[in-house]
């Protein structure tokens, strides 16, 4: 019964390892090839959030004490607060320093 | 399986650095810094648990908060130097 | 194997980024490649397994000493660019120099031992006595700690004074703060900065978390990485934090710069005050064997004393070097006034 447990542990936070893995390739990818500077903010900051926060579970999911696992679900909880501020700070201080949005044809801004 | 993610982690890493290169305005390289930021505290904890020390996790929470510290200062620092740029041309 | 490639990999990026640092102009891209540097660093001395050299180093380097630094860059103003005309033979002479000197240097490597060598004189005298005795002695679980504040405790206090010095000429270069402050009578505006309501909160949150992970840092220093050195500059980070997103001055309100001068030297006499009252109990400076009936705890004791001391010294000296930039005026020395 706890080699299933310990099995099936591993399966998991492997999954979510994984998982996380490729939400950060994705939002790196989207870093880089996003055409503006508000879409790649809005790609970036949102998929390495949850990228970041899968691995994080994943690697709860494997500490040796509790005491690393108190630790990472702090990581997580600062990640939570800072990662949405950041972004919030970054596109209020270039919407204010006048950058301005890459606009679709059809808008009438 | 920490090997997986550290290579998927080492090549974000990589992408977040071009960006920080390319980027044309100076927003760009600090989001790009920042996203490479939270590349590097992933990996440390990640890290750690390669190498059996969860020690690393101090350091994966310090640089966190480092991270956000660094960028917040920097965003600080650009309102006040650099108040209004024309971004149209795309030179810094 | 891996680490070979892994050291190799980030040894690469170094010599890329000191190339940049040296061949850009603008000095805010260079204070940026600086942090980036310091970050690097931090992760070939994690490679290296230092994770206390790695945790001072991130703190330091990649944290407050970016802050400072754009601090500064901010009261030369924005579009600072290195504009120094040196002559072509000056330039000549100084490469000259410069390679002459590393070759030397790297001259005098060839006869150093091998990395890691087990028959170097490093790893032959001392260090076998540290690591063997070290349980017995002090009994600290972290080595680094009992070798840094005991074993080699004096080097530890002139470290912390180099740091005070450093503060004191900070506030002897840049002028009297404190007497331009009473000079000035408006009230600083506390509260949101520019309808900056989300970032103000998150500050506000946050200053009381990262102040408490500053102790721990302090006192779980004696068990895993950590320290007196990382936990003040992570208290300093705190409240440069919260000056940042609110004014500086609602910052010292809260933490006045009287505070901040007796803390700094009262971080170092804390330290050295531990060294004279071992003088006083009849045995030698900074002999901590002699502060409790039982040595070991006598050992602990010290240890904790003096990291204390250190932590206060260091934080308190980091924010009075955040002070002495943010609040410098050049345009009011007047003569005569």
């Amino acid at each position: 019964m706890a080699i299933y447990l310990g099995l099936a542990l591993d399966i998991f936070s492997w999954l979510l390892l994984v998982t996380g893995g490729g939400f950060v390739l994705i939002g790196a990818i989207g870093l880089l090839r996003m055409p503006d500077f508000y879409t790649r903010l809005h790609a970036a900051s949102i998929i390495d959030t949850l990228g970041a926060w899968l691995i994080l579970l994943g690697l709860i999911l494997q500490s040796p004490n509790w005491m690393t696992a108190l630790k990472l679900i702090i990581v997580v909880a600062l990640l939570l607060f800072a990662s949405p501020t950041t972004s919030h700070v970054l596109a209020k201080a270039a919407h204010k320093a006048g950058l301005k949005p890459l606009l679709g044809k059809d808008a009438h801004d | 399986m920490f090997l997986v993610a550290s290579i998927a982690l080492f090549i974000a890493m990589a992408m977040g650095i071009a960006r920080a290169l390319l980027g044309p305005n100076v927003y760009d390289r600090i989001l790009a810094m920042n996203s490479v930021g939270t590349k590097v505290v992933l990996f440390i904890a990640l890290y750690g648990f390669i190498t059996e020390r969860p020690d690393f996790v101090d350091l994966a929470l310090l640089y966190a908060l480092l991270n956000t510290l660094g960028t917040v200062a920097v965003l600080k620092f650009v309102e006040r130097a650099f108040p209004t740029q024309q971004y149209m041309d795309g030179k810094q | 194997m891996t680490s070979l490639w892994l050291n190799a990999v980030l040894l690469i990026f170094l010599f890329i980024i000191s190339i940049s640092i040296l061949r850009t102009r603008k000095l805010f891209s260079a204070i940026m490649l600086t942090s980036l540097f310091s970050l690097l660093c931090a992760a070939v001395f994690v490679g290296l397994d230092a994770v206390d050299v790695a945790f001072t180093e991130a703190a330091v380097g990649a944290g407050i000493s970016t802050v400072l630094m754009l601090g500064a860059l901010a009261l030369i103003g924005s579009n600072a660019e290195d504009r120094s005309h040196t002559s072509t033979h000056r330039k000549a002479f100084a490469m000259c120099v410069s390679l002459f000197t590393g070759a030397v240097l790297l001259y005098g490597t060839i006869d150093m031992p091998r990395f890691g060598d087990h028959r170097a004189p490093a790893h032959q005298h001392v260090a076998p006595r540290y690591i063997n005795t070290s349980p017995q002695e002090i009994g600290l679980p972290n080595m680094v700690t009992s070798v840094l504040a005991s074993y080699r405790g004096y080097d530890t206090m002139g470290e912390t004074l180099v740091v005070f010095t450093a503060g004191i000429a900070v506030f002897g270069l840049l002028g009297n703060v404190l007497k331009r402050q009473r000079e000035k009578d408006v009230l600083p505006d506390v509260g949101e900065h520019d309808g900056e309501i989300v970032l103000g909160i998150f500050a506000k949150l946050m200053v009381a978390p990262i102040i408490l992970f500053a102790l721990y840092v302090q006192f779980h220093g004696d068990f895993g990485p950590g320290g007196g050195f990382q936990a003040g500059v992570i208290f300093a980070a705190a409240l440069v934090l919260y000056a940042l997103v609110f004014s500086v001055e609602s910052l010292m309100l809260a933490v006045p710069l009287r505070a901040i001068r007796i803390l700094m030297a009262a971080g170092i006499t804390l330290y050295a005050g531990t060294g004279i009252t071992t003088m006083l109990l009849g045995g030698q400076f900074l002999d901590y064997n002699l502060l409790a009936h039982n040595p070991v705890h006598g050992q602990h004791y010290g240890v904790f004393i003096v990291e204390l001391g250190v932590g206060i010294s260091v934080g308190a000296v980091m924010l009075s070097l955040f002070y002495s930039f943010m609040n410098y005026r050049p345009q009011q020395r007047r003569p005569g006034k």
